[in-house]
């Protein structure tokens, strides 16, 4: 089992979020000299010092970011709405604490533990991941978590359980988007026990260095790389763990669109449109080179295509 | 443009047009500037975190309500009795065209970067990209005898050849309804708006002395 050693200074807290913001700018004023230049030229005494940037884990891209305004501004969270601006104009009011999380099901430890017992915080490390949304489009996000197996293994799953369960937060009251019935509310997303030991899925508190916004399913969600993004599962309050496989909320309003597995695969296309490329969202992106292709498993697949061996690859979408 | 009527006080049709002109660039004006400010880098976020599926979602949503205006003019004419609505449909109509046109090129020259092949497939493999194309196709033809020249030409055809525009107007709910995920709010309104628009051609006409009536 590989599990990284959380250092008690974040990353994110080495780089300062004035800097993260800049990004974009500081890649347009680079941009503007000509590489190997010296700054000075081009007003290099009002950028911020720029400190050592860490070293990229294991599992971390290199690729350009997205921003954190197109990252906050823009995505699916039908709690808030179904139009991809509405979670951040309508979860404004949301508040993310006080947040308990149930576990429940074949474990050893169960029960309803507030977020920081559920979670330690101390614990959070970040992951550099790209998030493929089943629409085919892409974004490269820096997210702050806990390894899902690290959180697993502290409730002590009993040999039985085979499945893990997650379940978002149902209140009408506080997600606006729960009084239609567009979805079968509570959403619930699952994966694999295998799956979710696999040392890439993160639960996640934080993104860009701060705390999640209520947008991208404060104060906790789920991040599983190398499926699509409807997996990763916002809002979350409840886990349990199961014997057999449970029935999801995208896979039950359309099991031929959105299966269990929802592994990004170029060769499966949805049935409405190709999932063989994708628009990547970040910077640098313009407006006439913004698709690139799509990757079996994200990208991730020396990590993950063991878990699949056997399966027939068609039905893993 | 024909002379206003004879003894009427003033035509203001020519004058309206002048002003829904302006209204209807608009949105091209706008993106387009938006368009410029994203590639300069003065706003890169002026089309949205996604541009190029903004500019895809406007150019189509305009291009539909250009075309239920088109389709208005008729019912508009039955409702108020006044003939002179049927003279402002040709302008929506090519608006239409025109939107439609933004939108396809969106598609093709910024989603697809000029793919032909990914466009072709999409045509024959996407339900929804079929039906959208073959809309957009059909507005051709249209768009190409509206001139009153061909209007002439053609006489009792023209009018049997532009009933096609109600083909377009099902065809371009249907796309919009196939792409959607789950929330079928907004191509449900559209489904009714045109329902009800071609609902009332069958509202009988209110007569009003003078003039004489063009095809519906």
């Amino acid at each position: 089992m590989f599990i990284r050693r959380a250092s008690d200074i974040l990353p994110s807290q080495i780089t300062p979020e004035t800097v993260y913001r800049q990004r974009r700018q500081i890649l347009k004023t680079l941009g503007l000299s000509v590489a190997g230049l010296a700054l000075s030229a081009c007003g290099a005494e009002e950028l911020p010092a720029q400190p050592a940037a860490r070293p990229l884990g294991k599992f971390d891209t290199a690729e350009a970011q997205t921003s954190f305004e197109q990252a906050s501004t823009y995505n699916n969270y039908y709690e808030f709405g179904t139009d991809k601006e509405d979670p951040a104009k309508r979860s404004k009011d949301f508040k993310p604490r006080p947040w308990r999380v149930e576990v429940s099901g074949l474990a050893e430890r169960t029960g309803s533990f507030d977020l920081d017992e559920f979670l330690d915080p101390k614990k959070r490390e970040e992951r550099i991941y790209r998030m493929r949304c089943v629409e085919a489009w892409s974004m490269v996000i820096p997210w702050m978590g806990v390894p899902l197996a690290d959180i697993i293994q502290s409730f002590k799953p009993s040999s039985k359980a085979k499945y893990v369960t997650f379940r978002t937060l149902k209140d009408p009251a506080r997600m606006p988007g729960q009084r239609q019935p567009i979805l079968d509310w509570p959403y619930t997303e699952g994966l694999r026990l295998d799956e979710a030991m696999n040392p890439l899925p993160l639960l996640v508190t934080g993104m860009y260095g701060r705390d999640l916004p209520n947008a991208n399913g404060a104060p906790l969600r789920l991040i599983v790389p190398w499926k699509y993004g409807f997996k990763g599962i916002k809002g979350i309050v409840g886990m349990r763990f199961d014997e057999r496989q449970p029935s999801t909320t995208w896979e039950g309003l359309a099991p031929d669109e959105y299966g269990f597995y929802a592994n990004v695969n170029p060769e499966v296309d949805h049935p409405r449109w190709s999932q063989a490329s994708e628009r990547r969202l970040a910077a640098g992106s313009s407006l006439f080179n913004a698709r690139i292709p799509t990757l079996p498993f994200n990208g991730y697949g020396e990590h993950v295509a063991h878990l699949y061996a056997g399966m027939d690859p068609k039905k893993l979408y | 443009m024909a002379p206003p009527a004879k003894s009427r006080a003033r035509d203001w049709v020519p004058w309206i047009k002048l002003l829904l002109w302006p209204l209807l660039l608009f949105n091209a004006v706008r993106l387009g500037i938006a368009m410029y400010s994203v590639q300069t880098g003065s706003d890169v976020n002026a089309l949205g975190a996604d541009p190029i599926a903004y500019l895809t979602h406007q150019t189509g949503a305009w291009a539909a309500y250009s075309l239920g205006l088109s389709l208005a003019m008729t019912p508009m004419r039955r409702l108020t009795g006044w003939p002179q609505w049927i003279r402002f449909r040709r302008l929506f109509g090519l608006f239409a065209f025109f939107y439609a046109s933004l939108h396809l090129a969106t598609y093709a020259a910024l989603d697809l970067g000029f793919d032909l092949s990914h466009l072709l497939a999409d045509i024959i493999k996407r339900p929804y990209i079929t039906v959208g194309f073959t809309a957009w196709l059909l507005l051709v033809p249209l768009t190409i005898t509206s001139t009153r020249g061909m209007m002439r030409r053609l006489g009792r055809r023209w009018g049997q050849l532009h009933r096609l525009v109600y083909l377009i107007g099902v065809l371009v709910v249907l796309h919009y309804a196939w792409l959607v995920k789950a929330d079928y709010f907004w191509p449900i309104v559209f489904g009714v708006v045109l329902a009800i628009l071609l609902a009332m051609r069958w509202i009988p006409q209110r007569k009003r002395a003078g003039r004489s009536e063009h095809v519906a």
